[in-house]
C-alpha cells in the first residue's frame, strides 16, 4: 500500500504523527469554543485572539517579571480567564437574551480590537522565546526527529481534554452545568448560581485558550497575528464535530491536524483548504456535525 | 513667443546662479507603505522617520527648499495604493511617492507616478520588474531587488560547498519569482534543485515541510518567503534538529527586524543579504543611534534606503531647479552620483536600478552577540554590477 501512495512508510509515519501533534492544538482549542458554545450558547470569534494575548501573556512573565516557562503555562490560563470573566461581566452578559448574531459581533470586534493593541505595542514581527531547557532537544525514533517539546504538547493536550472531558460529563458539577444550559430558571430553582456558573465557564473556555497560546509560544513565533489564521480553522473543526459537542470537538482537533498532515505530503498546495473541504462534505451529509445532536 | 520667453528666462536663470532659484522650490513628498500589515515593522512609521531626518540632514531649509511629508497606509493592496497614489498626485500635490513596500502595489503606483509625470523612490519593494518588464522612466528602485538577494545568498552559499538545493516555497507571485531567481543562481555556481515544495501562504506549521527538505538530503534548504513565514520555517528546524544535523537554512528575504524577533539563540548562523545593516561604521552607527532614539527600533535597509533615496531625490531636485517635471529630475539623478552615510556611493542606472553594494551577512551566535540589536557578522561585499541584473535594451529611455 505504501509503496503505491509512492511515499516510503517512515515519511507517511512521521506525517502521522505531526499532524497529530497539530491536531493537538486543534483539539485544545476547538474544546474551548465547544464548552463555550455548548453552555453558554455565545459563538465566541474572541478566542484566537485570546489563544494569542495567551502566548503574548507567557512572555511578557517572562520578559518583565522573569518568570519562566513552567509557572507561566498555570499562570498565563489563569490571567487570560480572569480577563475573559471580565469581559463577560461587563459586555457578554447583556446578550443572553438576544440573538446569537449579537454575540458573535461582540467578540469579532473585541478580536480585533485585542490584536490591535498588541500589535500597537509589540509590532508585528514577534518576539522570541525559547523552550524550556528541560524539554529541549528531542529523540530520534527511527522514522523521524521528535523533539522533546512536540511530545510534550501532545502529552498535555490529551490531558487537559480527557480531564476537561471527564469534569463536564462525569462529575457533579458537570451535571449542574449541562441542566443550567437546558433549563436555567429551574437549576436556579434548585438554588445553583447559574449567573456564577455560566461566568466561570466562560472563564474556563477562554483559560483554554490562554494555555494553548502559552503551548504554541516555544514553537510558533509569539506574534500579533497568530490568533487570526488558527481560529478559522479551529471554528471549522468544531462545525464538523458538532456545535458544542465536547468529544466531537476533541475527536475532530485530532483528525482533522492529521488529515492534514497527510495531504502536506501527496498535495501540499491543497493543505490550506482540505479542511474546508471536509466541512462542506460532512455539513451535506450530516448537517448537525459527526457527534452533534439533531436539532 | 511663449518658448522665447521661457529660453530668455532659463538664460536669466543660469546667470543668476541657482541658489537664488533655489528660494522658490517646495517639495512634496508622499510616504506610502504598510502602516499596519505585515511589513510594518520593516517600513511603515520608521520609513517616514527616515525621511523626516534625510530632509534635516540635506538642510533643505538653508538652501531655501520647503519640503512636506505626507504618509498614508496601503494595506498591501494595489487598489488601495492606486487610489491613494492619484489622490496624492491629483488634489495634494505631491511631487514624489517613497518606499511603497509589497511588489504588487509598487507597480500599481510606478505607472500612475508615470502618468502623473511624478516620481517613484521605492525602497521596500522587491520585485525585479520595477526595473525590467514593467520599467518607466519615472521609476528609479533604490534599496535591493530579489536577484540581488539570490545573488548574494545563493551564490555564496552555493560556492561555499552547498551545492544541493530545496526550496519551500510560499506559494504566490513573490515566492515563485525568488525561487526561480535562486534556482537559477545555484545552477550557474555548480549546484542542483534537488527538490521544492510550494507552502501555502500565509503558513505556521512547517514541521511537514521541512520533514520532506530533510528527507530530500539537500545541503541547503531555500527559504523562498518572508516575514512571519520565514521566522517560523526557521524556529522550527532549529527544533527539529535540521540545522544542528548539517542542513544549512538560506533565508532569502529576511530584514534585522526579523532576526531580532526570532532571537539570536535560534537565527546563529543563517546566511542573508542585506544592502544596509546598522553597524557596519562610524557613519552608520552615528545615523542608526539618531534613528533608535525617534523611533525605538534600529532601522531596516528598507528605512535606510528611504533615507538614502530622498537625499538622492532631493539633490536632483536641487540641481533641476523645480520638482515639478517628475521625468526631468529622474533623468537627472541618472546623471548624477550620489554619497550618503548609509549607503555610500550611489548611481542611478538608465533603467531606473539603484546600484550600490550589497553585503552578505551571518548571524552571530548568542555568546558573540553584544546587545538584542548585534546581530550580523558581515561575510562579504557584493558590488552592484554584480548583484543586480543586466540591463534590458527596452529600458534605455535615452534612447526614445
Amino acid at each position: 500500500m505504501f509503496e503505491l501512495l509512492g511515499v516510503p512508510p517512515q515519511v507517511l509515519l512521521g506525517q502521522l504523527l505531526l499532524g497529530l501533534i497539530n491536531g493537538s492544538f486543534y483539539a485544545v482549542l476547538s474544546l474551548g469554543l465547544a464548552v463555550i458554545f455548548g453552555l453558554l450558547n455565545i459563538i465566541n470569534f474572541a478566542h484566537g485572539a485570546l489563544y494569542m494575548a495567551g502566548a503574548f501573556v507567557a512572555w511578557m512573565l517572562l520578559h518583565y517579571l522573569g518568570i519562566g516557562y513552567w509557572p507561566a503555562l498555570f499562570l498565563a490560563p489563569l490571567i487570560v480567564g480572569a480577563f475573559g470573566i471580565v469581559l463577560e461581566r461587563t459586555m457578554l452578559s447583556r446578550l443572553y437574551h438576544l440573538d446569537h448574531l449579537y454575540g458573535l459581533l461582540l467578540t469579532f470586534g473585541l478580536a480585533l480590537i485585542i490584536q490591535g493593541l498588541f500589535r500597537n505595542y509589540y509590532g508585528i514581527s514577534g518576539l522570541p522565546y525559547q523552550i524550556p531547557d528541560l524539554l529541549s532537544g528531542g529523540h530520534n525514533l527511527g522514522f523521524m526527529f521528535l523533539p522533546n517539546y512536540r511530545a510534550w504538547v501532545v502529552a498535555a493536550s490529551v490531558l487537559v481534554c480527557f480531564g476537561t472531558w471527564f469534569m463536564i460529563e462525569k462529575t457533579r458539577l458537570g451535571a449542574y452545568l449541562r441542566a443550567a444550559t437546558e433549563n436555567p430558571v429551574l437549576v436556579g430553582a434548585f438554588g445553583v448560581n447559574v449567573p456564577l456558573m455560566i461566568m466561570l465557564t466562560y472563564g474556563f473556555g477562554v483559560a483554554l485558550a490562554g494555555f494553548a497560546g502559552v503551548l504554541a509560544a516555544p514553537i510558533y513565533s509569539v506574534n500579533p497575528t497568530m490568533g487570526e489564521q488558527l481560529i478559522i480553522v479551529v471554528f471549522a473543526v468544531v462545525v464538523i464535530g458538532g456545535m458544542g459537542s465536547i468529544m466531537g470537538a476533541i475527536v475532530t482537533g485530532y483528525m482533522l491536524g492529521i488529515i492534514e498532515g497527510l495531504t502536506r505530503v501527496f498535495y501540499p498546495e491543497g493543505s490550506a483548504v482540505v479542511i474546508f473541504v471536509i466541512m462542506a462534505i460532512v455539513l451535506m451529509i450530516k448537517p448537525e456535525g459527526l457527534f452533534g445532536r439533531p436539532a | 513667443m511663449i518658448r522665447k520667453l521661457a529660453i530668455c528666462s532659463a538664460a536669466l536663470a543660469a546667470m543668476t546662479g541657482s541658489s537664488a532659484l533655489a528660494q522658490d522650490i517646495s517639495v512634496k513628498l508622499g510616504v506610502l507603505n504598510d502602516r499596519s500589515g505585515i511589513y510594518a515593522d520593516l517600513s511603515g512609521e520608521g520609513s517616514v522617520v527616515a525621511a523626516r531626518m534625510a530632509v534635516e540632514d540635506f538642510k533643505a531649509a538653508d538652501k531655501g527648499m520647503k519640503v512636506e511629508i505626507i504618509s498614508a497606509d496601503h494595506q498591501n493592496k494595489p487598489d488601495i495604493g492606486s487610489n491613494i497614489a492619484r489622490q496624492w498626485y491629483d488634489v495634494d500635490g505631491v511631487n514624489a511617492i517613497l518606499d511603497v513596500p509589497t511588489s504588487s502595489v509598487a507597480l500599481a503606483v510606478a505607472d500612475i507616478t508615470n502618468e502623473k509625470n511624478g516620481v517613484l523612490i521605492d525602497s521596500g519593494a522587491g520585485s525585479t520588474s520595477l526595473t525590467r518588464e514593467q520599467c518607466r522612466p519615472t521609476t528609479v528602485h533604490w534599496t535591493y531587488d530579489t536577484a540581488a538577494l539570490a545573488t548574494g545568498t545563493g551564490a555564496a552559499m552555493t560556492k561555499a560547498g552547498g551545492k544541493k538545493w530545496f526550496f519551500l516555497t510560499a506559494d504566490y507571485a513573490f515566492g515563485h519569482s525568488l525561487e526561480e531567481n535562486t534556482a537559477r543562481v545555484v545552477k550557474d555556481n555548480g549546484g542542483e534543485v534537488v527538490g521544492q515544495v510550494n507552502v501555502p501562504f500565509p503558513a505556521q506549521d512547517f514541521s511537514s515541510f521541512l520533514l520532506q527538505a530533510q528527507g530530500s538530503g539537500a545541503d541547503v534548504i531555500g527559504l523562498a518567503n518572508a516575514g512571519g513565514d520565514t521566522v517560523n520555517a526557521i524556529k522550527q528546524a532549529s527544533e527539529f534538529g535540521i540545522t544542528q544535523a548539517g542542513q544549512k537554512m538560506a533565508a532569502l528575504l529576511f530584514f534585522v527586524t526579523d532576526v531580532h524577533a526570532l532571537g539570536a539563540q535560534t537565527a546563529q548562523g543563517l546566511s542573508l543579504t542585506e544592502a544596509f545593516y546598522w553597524d557596519q561604521n562610524d557613519d552608520t552607527r552615528t545615523w542608526s543611534k539618531r534613528f533608535m532614539d525617534i523611533h525605538g527600533a534600529q532601522p531596516t535597509m528598507v528605512q535606510a534606503g528611504v533615507y538614502s533615496g530622498t537625499m538622492a531625490y532631493l539633490a536632483a531636485v536641487e540641481a533641476v531647479g523645480s520638482a515639478d517635471d517628475g521625468k526631468a529630475v529622474v533623468a537627472k539623478m541618472k546623471e548624477m552620483e550620489f554619497n550618503d552615510p548609509l549607503f555610500g556611493t550611489v548611481t542611478v542606472r538608465g533603467d531606473g536600478r539603484a546600484i550600490h553594494d550589497m553585503y552578505l551577512f551571518e548571524v552571530k551566535s548568542p555568546d558573540q552577540s553584544e546587545g538584542e540589536w548585534d546581530l550580523y557578522n558581515q561575510i562579504s561585499s557584493i558590488t552592484g554590477e554584480e548583484a543586480f541584473l543586466p540591463m534590458l535594451d527596452e529600458c534605455d529611455f535615452t534612447k526614445q
